[in-house]
């Protein structure tokens, strides 16, 4: 039941103090990690919906996902960004970055939840 | 033409074929729950030199650099007493130089005023620094301030935050224990 097919290696890092995501329909994804096909490098990339994109794409992404919500729903969005544990925060900051300019401000780190460290 | 009749199809075995299916599909089926650490970035700065003055003693500095090592308020921590750290510079020190200043706050939910901490916890990492590393900051972070709504809501409702049922008592301990995390703008110092 996965929305999109992961064009990049994604190994969740894992936390302790995780809450669920409440509304699905009102989550949009952006997956930063390695690409899978090891003929493209080993850079992280981002991938936004199907494709790999820049950091540029990412307000032009914002806004279709807003467009895509009912009017009143559309400042509930919530950007989950699923980042494999080995990304450098470089590109993470600047997704980030980029969110806030877009302002998408409600955002969720993915991880998986372990009980203990 | 002597009638004959229609051969009818073996339908006992009909039963195990759909449980089989059932089970197949069961297992084969994925359903990712979606869990995480949820934060609210702060909006974009329209003026770059409007900076927000915060005195020294309010702020708590943690730095993660790109080796994947931090500091907390200059000297060297782990994250194994983050979560200690964070809890005891939120606490309330009324009269304690070295603690961060505290103010009364009207809280609309218990109809009263309450003293609460000025504290900031300013995060700051290299662009260099590991995801890993910062979602385990992030979850120590975040566990600190959990175990401090744990406290309220068992000092004014008797009951763990997760167990709170009523919203409007949730809202009233989210507003008593503010999540004051604050993310300054990158660096890049130690290189990627």
């Amino acid at each position: 039941m996965r929305e999109n097919t992961l064009l990049v290696k994604i190994k969740l890092p894992t936390a302790t103090q995780v809450q669920k995501l409440q509304k699905k329909s009102l989550v949009s994804y952006i997956y930063i990690g390695e690409p899978v096909n090891t003929t493209l490098g080993s850079t992280s990339r981002i991938q936004l919906n199907d494709s790999y994109a820049t950091v540029k794409d990412i307000p032009e992404f914002v806004s279709k996902e807003r467009q895509a919500r009912n009017e009143a729903d559309r400042n509930l969005i919530t950007t989950s960004l699923k980042v494999d544990e080995n990304t450098k925060m470089g590109i993470v900051t600047d997704v980030k970055q980029q969110l806030r300019k877009a302002n998408a401000l409600k955002i969720n780190y993915s991880t998986r939840k372990v009980l203990k460290r | 033409m002597a009638k004959r009749a229609a051969p009818e199809i073996n339908a006992g075995s009909m039963a195990d074929i759909a449980f089989l299916l059932l089970i197949f599909f069961l297992v084969t089926t994925t359903m990712d729950v979606d869990t995480g650490i949820t934060r609210i970035l702060p909006p974009p700065v329209k003026n770059k030199n409007e900076n927000v003055d915060v005195k020294e003693r309010n702020v708590m500095k943690v730095l993660i650099n790109s080796h994947d090592l931090m500091l907390v308020n200059g000297k060297p921590a782990a994250i194994s007493n983050l979560t200690q750290k964070v809890v005891d510079f939120m606490s309330l020190h009324p009269n304690n130089k070295s603690y961060p200043e505290v103010q009364e706050k009207f809280i609309p939910g218990l109809g009263k005023k309450v003293l609460m901490s000025k504290g900031i916890v300013s995060l700051k990492n290299d662009r260099g620094t590991s995801y890993k590393m910062y979602i385990s900051v992030q979850d120590a972070i975040a566990k600190a301030f959990n175990l401090m709504k744990d406290q309220e809501s068992l000092k004014y409702y008797g009951l763990k935050f997760d167990q709170l049922v009523d919203p409007k008592k949730i809202k009233t301990v989210n507003k008593l224990v503010p999540i004051r995390v604050s993310e300054a703008e990158p660096e890049n110092v130690g290189g990627q």
